[in-house]
């Protein structure tokens, strides 16, 4: 349990291996430098999740001490969890950074989206962002998918190149070879990049823990009136659950994903630090998707078919 | 894995790795049964794939399903390359890329193994050394991979017999050792049962070695870096330019090759300007040395001209620049590389245009034997490419730098990745392998 780090690392006869996160740390800054030697106009997609935390926390690491070089976009459902919008906009202050927002509730305002009988959302993102996307003429769009979420996502590369559809087609993609990413697109199209592709759920801990960096507090286990739909615990709110024959009760959760309040469930758990996530995760027998996200239960290609029409 | 703390747990090490073997080998079986048996399938992935199987009409999981379930688009007949998984065990996390391993692969093959620091060779206990396996072997070699994995797989089949074993590996490590293949691990396994695989087999005692999963956690990931020439690819230059750091100036990227220290003498490529390196920051905090492959910021002395694509290399380390590389390559995209194409060509973070002067041989992947002047290059082959640069490039052989010898072509009206490219010989083997008489334009 208290075994001191050697710095002679097991299984490598060179004290200049590298760990394992400092590895992907210094992949994921390579990408974000590249994007921004290669690309005008690029954006990364910040919904105040802990995925593009870390990606932003990255992105900060690699332009110190000069300030990021790119504006975030949030695609703002229009059901979300209060404390998320409260960090986002407290992190897009204390950076002095550009936030974009394109916003799902304006598309329904306006008619243009129609909302779903099941009240979900999250399928609904894909057209202001990809609207958001031409209409800023954003070139590059960092996302912060690993290719260990899903089994569409194990697919992905690093660079993905979206035509001007913003359509991903598994079928054009490109061979990424040792780290020569190829970013060339025409006018129109975008790229898609992924810095964290390579981490998991785990790394993505390990390092937000190793870094000190702040989460929104719905991370950590509190009390919340939750009510149980297909399995799933899901926070009470205005977007319209609970049903009439769903009872709320109060339950000890937190949240290994945060998305539209609609779809993203809770886990039950008393995890209410950083060590204590990381030791309920490493013993989780549940992906954090399975656990989680009921949009990528609706077919067995959800993922799949969402990413093919622009969804990130 | 419940009592590891956190700081345990990010002091492991990453290997990253390639697996090779045609699907009648057991290559799904085995990454499923790594997978299974290292306990990095969760519940709701298992459930899926006990779903699948009983769709399918089998009665037990079938642990291929973890990959090949990963694989619905082939099914729908869409040609997909590799497809990447991660697993850890406590001593160390795994990246592996899964390629599919058909001739008509080869490219995907290239792909995987460009980033591996390890290549798993699947045979059939059975068949033996196949056609197959001599072209997996020299993929391996080509890409330099450093540590390669003979499994010698189905072994509950030939009764776990010594003799056969012993055959195969014999056979295999005197074919790739004579590629330059460096270092050759053979392990007796049966994925189906799971021998040697995770944990040690109760059928073969005469196998001391280590089981599949220990040789991946404890093979060295690392190269002593004082035979490294040291190489940094400028990405961009830092100038916050703010009343804090009106002066900073820094040039930012992935050391690619060696270790760089302050107050080293550096020469800037291609220009040839030099100056001393006067700080180093690690993603923010100042260090005294930084080595491959830290992406750092190196600061200068001299106020002199460095820009994106340009290469720090020490002045007393500086490899030549040249408008002419000669290369092997594999070519990856569907439409032909011709002589005389137009393309740009990416080396580090510099991208040039360039024209493909001469294809003087392809390789025959079958026998090893070479074709001259195949006119074109179609997907999947290999072969050696004479390209010339408009500008001059600071090229490392790929045998000394993976990253500094390597290259991709690009066609310039689309952007498609045409070509993967590999400066200098091909084989590190000092003798040049057995070829045609007629053939005198291949030399690996």
């Amino acid at each position: 349990m208290t075994t001191t780090v050697a710095t002679q690392r097991e299984g490598t006869d060179s004290p200049y291996a590298l760990s394992h996160l400092d590895a992907l740390e210094s992949e994921a800054v390579h990408i974000f430098r590249e994007v921004a030697g290669e690309f005008e106009r690029p954006v990364i997609l910040f919904s105040g999740g802990k995925d593009s935390i870390v990606m932003l926390h990255l992105a900060l690491k690699a332009f110190a001490p000069a300030p990021v070089p790119f504006s975030l976009l949030h695609v703002d459902t229009g059901h979300n969890f209060p404390e998320v919008i409260e960090y986002r906009d407290r992190t897009v202050e204390r950076h002095r950074l550009r936030l974009h927002v394109a916003s799902v509730q304006d598309y329904i305002d306006r008619g243009v989206l129609k909302e779903r009988p099941d009240g979900t959302r999250n399928p609904l993102q894909t057209l202001p962002l990809t609207e958001k996307i031409q209409a800023e003429k954003f070139d590059a769009v960092f996302g912060g998918g690993r290719r260990d979420e899903e089994k569409a996502r194990a697919k992905e590369r690093v660079f993905s190149l979206r035509d001007e559809f913003s359509q991903w087609d598994p079928r054009r993609q490109r061979p990424e070879l040792w780290n020569l990413y190829n970013g060339r697109h025409a006018p129109g199209e975008h790229v898609r990049v992924f810095p964290l592709s390579n981490w998991t759920e785990l790394d993505v801990w390990q390092y937000i823990a190793r870094e000190g960096i702040e989460l929104p507090q719905i991370y950590f286990a509190h009390e919340r009136e939750v009510f149980k739909r297909s399995g799933m615990w899901l926070t009470a709110g205005e977007w319209g659950g609970p049903k009439d024959d769903e009872t709320v009760e109060k339950r000890l959760v937190r949240y290994r994903t945060v998305g539209d309040m609609s779809c993203t469930g809770a886990v039950e758990s008393d995890a209410v630090s950083l060590e204590q996530v990381i030791t309920e995760i490493a013993a989780s027998r549940l992906t954090e998707r399975g656990a989680t996200r009921a949009d990528d239960k609706l077919s067995e290609a959800a993922m799949e078919d969402r990413k093919r029409e622009g969804y990130f | 894995m419940s009592t590891t703390t956190t700081e345990e747990l990010s002091a492991t090490t990453l290997l990253r790795f390639a697996t090779a073997g045609s699907v009648d080998d057991g290559k799904s079986t085995l990454v499923g049964r790594l997978l299974h048996d290292s306990k990095s399938v969760l519940a709701d992935q298992l459930e899926a794939v006990e779903r699948a199987s009983l769709s399918r009409g089998q009665d037990a999981p079938d642990l291929a399903l973890l990959t090949d379930g990963l694989r619905a688009e082939r099914e729908q007949g869409i040609t997909i390359d590799v497809a990447y998984r991660y697993f850890a065990t406590p001593r160390r996390r795994f990246i592996l890329a899964d390629t599919p391993g058909h001739v008509q692969y080869t490219r995907n093959m290239v792909t995987g193994a460009s980033t591996a620091e390890l290549t798993v060779i699947l045979v059939d206990a059975r068949n033996g050394v196949v056609e197959q396996t001599r072209r997996h072997a020299a993929i391996a070699a080509l890409l330099r991979v450093p540590h390669v994995v003979l499994a010698v797989n189905k072994m509950d089949l030939v009764d776990y017999q010594e003799s056969v074993f012993a055959a195969i590996a014999e056979e295999f490590t005197a074919y790739a050792l004579e590629l330059g293949v460096p270092e050759i691990t053979a392990i007796p396994i049966s994925a189906l049962a799971g021998d040697n695989v995770v944990d040690p087999s109760a059928h073969m005692d005469w196998y001391g070695g280590p089981t599949f999963l220990e040789h991946l956690e404890t093979v060295p990931v690392s190269h002593d870096l004082s035979h490294c020439h040291a190489r940094l690819p400028v990405q961009y230059v830092i100038r916050p330019q703010s009343s804090e750091h009106p002066d900073y100036r820094g040039y930012a990227g992935q050391i690619a090759a060696g270790s760089f220290r302050v107050g080293e003498s550096v020469t800037v490529l291609p220009s040839g300007r030099t100056s001393k390196i006067s700080g180093i920051d690690l993603l923010g905090e100042p260090v005294d040395v930084a080595w491959t492959t830290q992406s750092v910021t190196v600061l200068l002395e001299d106020d002199i001209d460095v820009s994106r694509g340009d290469l720090i290399v020490p002045s007393a380390d500086a490899p030549p620049t040249s408008q002419d590389i000669e290369a092997t390559v594999c070519h990856v995209a569907d439409a032909p590389l011709t002589v005389g194409h137009r393309v740009l060509l990416k080396h580090g973070t510099r991208t040039v245009k360039a024209i493909v002067k001469d294809i003087p041989s392809r390789l025959t992947l079958s026998d090893l034997s070479l074709h001259p002047h195949p006119g074109q290059l179609v997907a999947n082959d290999i072969g050696r490419v004479k390209v010339r640069t408009a500008e001059p490039l600071p090229v490392d052989s790929y045998a000394d730098s993976r990253r500094t010898g390597s290259f991709i072509l690009i066609d310039p009206s689309d952007g498609t990745t045409l070509t993967a490219g590999m400066v200098g010989e091909s084989f590190a083997s000092p003798e040049p392998v057995k070829e045609e008489p007629e053939d005198d334009g291949w030399d690996f």
